[in-house]
């Protein structure tokens, strides 16, 4: 039996790289997914046929084959290497970055679509009634009301988000899952370090959870 | 030029396959299982169940795999006093098994509860055994309510799939690694490997979306 102790703080710098990924991947992710659920209602074919094509794309394929599709594969075209992006995407972290949120953005995406037919047929006539403009009525009416009414399948996505960091342990990156890894590769202690990165997922998992349950009552203020 | 790699890919779609397959028939069974456990009287069962439900949906699926494959062994040989060693397809059915069980476990338990009480009720009154009942009334009523949520974990468990190949199974990932560093091409292989899981994917959606057709045949909207 070891010190687990002993080795918090390398756990903890694991843990910094999680957080940095998860953080980084829901910011992104939501932007992306607010972006991407706008272009679907657009009038514009086109747009709407790309946002469906990608969607397809990303929820159809595994996460690990979107990381190493972009960490290993997009280094095969010289015209890449030898750009300004190849800065950013030899990186393993971006690259991490950037599958996750891509991903989080379709499943966001399909998310907030669903909320959006959810909101009540009455309030979408009100604000044609009133003459608001499509974008005006989207983003004061149907935009909030739909949030509100996304929150808690929002927070499960931010949850797979969190579980999804762990494959960054792939591409070389030394997150929480990474770290274990190592530890255990140092110390042959292959139960207890596992059991204390689990332990730590979970005290993730249940934080998340109360976050979101404090935004639900906050939401739900008016109702 | 590429033939040779591309049929060791498709060898591999097979593996993914098999373990895929494998896995859904496991988590069923725990899924079923786990069900029952969470709805019976005594506390201390139900809370374990529940309990170990929500540890497993909470962890990422890669520590539940290596937590089995070389946790698992190195607790067995510890227990053994000799090295024990378990397959990495084994190892790989039992964690994305119990994965799938402890999500479909919540499914059943709501399609259970979806079968209208009157249902069980008029079993009894017509004289059916208490065994009668769960096979030819509450089965294929809650199957209907079941099939739109397993659906879903299948794709999720198909995607899952492919963390296998980080503890060694030569399924289609793992082919396609190999492929991907031989040819230095590996924008080529893993988006075919992509395309793949992405065919896969679509014929399952397919398949799904005939079985509710026909779960549903005898309801009248």
């Amino acid at each position: 039996m070891i010190n687990i102790l002993a080795y918090l703080p390398q756990l903890m710098s694991g843990l910094s790289i999680t957080l940095i990924l998860m953080l980084a991947s829901v910011v992104t992710g939501l932007a992306l997914a607010i972006l991407m659920t706008m272009a679907s209602y657009s009038d514009k074919w086109l747009l709407r046929k790309f946002v469906d094509i990608i969607v397809f794309f990303i929820r159809g394929t595994p996460l690990l084959v979107q990381i190493f599709l972009i960490y290993y594969g997009i280094g095969q075209f010289a015209f890449i290497r030898d750009s300004f992006l190849w800065f950013i995407l030899r990186e393993p972290m971006t690259c991490a970055i950037i599958a996750l949120s891509l991903n989080s953005a379709c499943y966001t995406t399909i998310l907030l679509q669903g909320a959006i037919a959810s909101v009540p047929k009455n309030e979408v006539a009100a604000c044609e009634a009133i003459g608001m403009s499509k974008w005006l009525a989207f983003r004061r009416i149907i935009f909030p009301r739909a949030f509100r009414l996304a929150i808690p399948a929002y927070s499960n996505e931010v949850i797979m988000i969190l579980k999804g960091t762990s494959l960054a342990s792939t591409i070389t990156l030394l997150d929480l899952m990474g770290m274990t890894q190592q530890l255990i590769g140092e110390t042959y202690a292959t139960v207890e370090f596992y059991l204390a990165a689990a332990v730590i997922y979970l005290l993730l998992n249940g934080i998340i959870s109360l976050i979101f349950k404090c935004l639900q009552k906050k939401a739900s203020v008016y109702h | 030029m590429h033939s040779g790699f591309i049929i060791q890919i498709l060898l591999g779609t097979l593996v993914t396959l098999k373990l895929a397959v494998c896995a859904a028939i496991f988590g069923m069974i725990v899924g079923l299982f786990g069900a029952s456990l969470e709805s019976i009287r005594n506390p201390l069962l139900r809370y374990s169940a529940a309990s170990l439900i929500f540890i497993i949906r909470g962890l990422p699926e890669l520590l539940v795999l290596f937590f089995i494959y070389f946790g698992a062994t190195a607790i067995l040989s510890n227990l053994f006093n000799h090295y024990i060693d378990i397959s990495a397809f084994v190892a790989g059915v039992l964690a994305l098994g119990l994965i799938f069980g402890s999500y479909a476990s919540q499914v059943f338990r709501g399609a259970f509860l979806a079968v209208d009480k009157g249902q069980i009720e008029a079993g009894k009154a017509l004289g059916f055994k208490r065994m009668q009942i769960f096979t030819h009334i509450q089965l294929p009523q809650a199957w209907r309510h079941a099939i739109p949520g397993l659906g879903n974990l299948w794709l999720v468990l198909l995607k899952d799939t492919a963390i296998v190949t980080l503890i060694g199974l030569s399924d289609m990932m793992n082919q396609a690694k190999i492929a991907a560093s031989t040819t230095h091409q590996p924008f080529t292989f893993y988006l075919l490997a992509a395309a793949i899981y992405l065919i896969i994917t679509s014929i399952s959606q397919k398949i799904i979306n005939i079985f509710t057709v026909r779960a549903n045949r005898y309801v009248h909207a």
